[in-house]
């Protein structure tokens, strides 16, 4: 969690990443957001976030992208 | 001949009255409604005695405001559309060179108009729309429009940290749409799906073939653009098939692999541009829709819209890059040497563009616009203007233009164009920041801002939000303890974006 929160950290230093749960439906996060943060988290954690998982769901808090890629580990 | 762009309204409106010509998939406008609402719009601002001036439309993205977009021009104004995303700082600096005596908004945006302390005519676009038409009126109006009258001004990104609006007239607005339309085959059964916003030249390419053909448009929500399958999904449902798109929008697509499960089945035309398509990225479009038409298209605002084609008739290697092609009939393209001579096959030059597609400079910026927009070099015998494009380009062996880099410190950034100095300039009014400077990686399409000074990252962040639009945020930024200089004492810039 704390690897990803740095990942979010660098995106927008200026975002309380640990507490906000709006983060698409306030418009914080862009699509070229979505895109590097993909990118990151596939490399971060040897993952690779398939296209289903591209959903605003799972990109609204932090807890929900962690959740999301605890379930891709365990494939 | 035709003068006006809305003769092309005119003539579809009684033709297809009840058809779709915008929607967003929730709220749509037929071209009956559409005529209506613009003639509505045209009669109120002209009771309110405006003509020949600029009127701002601070809406939302909505098929609403392609109406007042018309309302607009019925009234013999001249429209200039503002993002309601816009941070106040920047649309407070547009407000400032134009000084508008009017203002349409709608219920979301008016508040944010109220607090810039805009004391001119503001209207709801209910209001002015619900207007009863008066046809002498707009007759009236019409019969004494020229096709040299402005039809918009956009505003684009300016080095001294001040934007440009860019006005552009009737004239080159019809130019423009019957050359790029008869190029990429546009029809009545043309559905577009909108992706670029309403505030610059991209959207000409939808909303007016959308009147000419009567067409329909689809202005496809900006949030899909972060999650592919739905985004897909929109495309089917609604049955798109022609989309001229930024090229992160389509990689966006092809680059999380939605093409492998899923493709938008109706699309057989795509044209993209502002930026390199990478090789990659591009050969998955290709194999998912073999039989789709792929057009590169290149041109700046300054020269309305769209100025060259190509249309993708081979194959490409990962290190290529897809060329420019050749300019649309009616627009000539020199190729201009550094001592302003014709570049040879094979040479390095900067693009200049002349004809009738030509806009008319920037808005209350003389100077600025004699900087660009200069006497033709080759020409000393009648005036002839040619518009420096600041792109550096050459010929390749097939006799194809290609684009090759920047003579400056543009940049194209998620199909967006900016100015690094205007991001470092704002960067730098904060108060504890010393000395900035932009960088950009190509390769990855971001942003990196360098700063001195005892700004933390988190407040400089939100310092900029406050002043610059979405696209033209750094990615990344990095606080220096001392900015590296070349030997004559300028921002070593080639040492920063090698870091």
């Amino acid at each position: 969690m704390e690897e990803l929160l740095d990942i979010l950290k660098d995106l927008h230093p200026d975002v309380d990443f640990e507490h906000c749960t709006t983060l698409i439906d306030d418009k914080i996060l862009d699509s070229i957001d979505i895109v590097s943060l993909v990118a990151e988290i596939n490399d971060a954690f040897d993952v690779a976030v398939p296209a289903e998982e591209i959903v605003p769901e799972n990109f609204n808090s932090a807890q929900a992208l962690w959740e999301m890629i605890q379930r891709l580990d365990e494939v | 001949m035709q003068r006006n762009v809305l003769e092309y309204l005119e003539a579809t409106a009684p033709r297809l009255p009840d058809k779709v010509a915008f929607s967003n998939g929730t709220d749509s406008l037929t071209f009956g409604q559409l005529s209506r609402s613009a003639r509505g719009i045209g009669t109120w601002l002209a009771g309110q005695g405006l003509s020949h001036e600029p009127v701002v439309v601070f809406m939302e993205k909505h098929p609403h405001s392609i109406a007042a977009f018309f309302g607009v021009v019925y009234s013999g104004c001249f429209y200039v559309p503002i993002d309601e995303e816009m941070p106040a700082y920047r649309v407070e600096l547009i407000f400032q060179t134009l000084k508008p005596r009017a203002v349409l908004c709608d219920e979301k945006t008016r508040s944010q108009v109220e607090a810039m302390g805009y004391d001119g005519i503001l209207c709801n676009y209910e209001a002015a729309a619900a207007t009863e038409p008066d046809d002498g009126v707009l007759a009236a109006i019409r019969a004494a429009q020229l096709d040299t009258d402005p039809l918009y001004i956009v505003f684009t990104s300016g080095s001294t940290g001040v934007p440009k609006g860019v006005v552009a007239c009737h004239r080159s607005v019809i130019d423009y749409i019957e050359q790029l339309s008869a190029t990429l085959g546009f029809s009545e059964e043309t559905v577009f799906g909108n992706q670029t916003p309403l505030y610059f030249d991209a959207c000409l390419k939808e909303l007016y073939p959308t009147l000419k053909f009567g067409a329909t448009t689809y202005l496809i929500p900006k949030s899909l653009f972060m999650f592919p399958i739905k985004l897909v999904d929109y495309l089917n449902e609604h049955k798109i098939n022609t989309v001229c798109w930024v090229v992160s929008a389509l990689t966006m697509i092809s680059g999380f692999r939605v093409l492998e499960k899923q493709v938008p089945e109706y699309l057989h035309t795509i044209a993209f541009g502002s930026e390199v398509f990478p090789i990659r990225q591009f050969q998955l479009w290709r194999k998912a829709l073999p039989n789709a038409k792929f057009t590169n298209l290149y041109g700046p605002t300054e020269a309305t819209g769209m100025s060259c084609f190509y249309h993708v008739d081979r194959d490409f290697e990962a290190d290529e890059v897809i060329p420019i092609g050749q300019p649309f009939p009616n627009t000539g393209i020199l190729l201009l040497t550094e001592d302003n001579k014709l570049a040879a096959p094979g040479e390095l030059g900067e693009i200049c563009i002349k004809g009738t597609c030509l806009t008319m400079g920037y808005y209350r910026m003389p100077e600025k616009t004699a900087e660009c927009f200069v006497q033709n070099p080759l020409n000393d015998a009648y005036p002839e203007l040619i518009y420096r494009t600041g792109d550096l380009g050459r010929y390749n062996e097939r006799g194809e233009l290609v684009f090759v880099s920047r003579k400056d410190f543009q940049i194209k950034h998620m199909g967006h164009r900016i100015e690094l100095q205007e991001i470092e300039v704002v960067a730098a009014m904060h108060p504890e920041v010393a000395q900035a400077c932009a960088t950009y990686d190509k390769e990855k399409d971001k942003i990196h801002l360098y700063y001195t000074g005892g700004a933390e990252s988190g407040e400089l962040s939100a310092f900029l939000k406050e002043k610059l639009p979405r696209y033209m945020l750094p990615n990344r930024m990095e606080r220096l303890e001392r900015m590296p200089l070349t030997p004559n004492g300028k921002v070593d810039r080639k040492a920063l974006a090698a870091k």
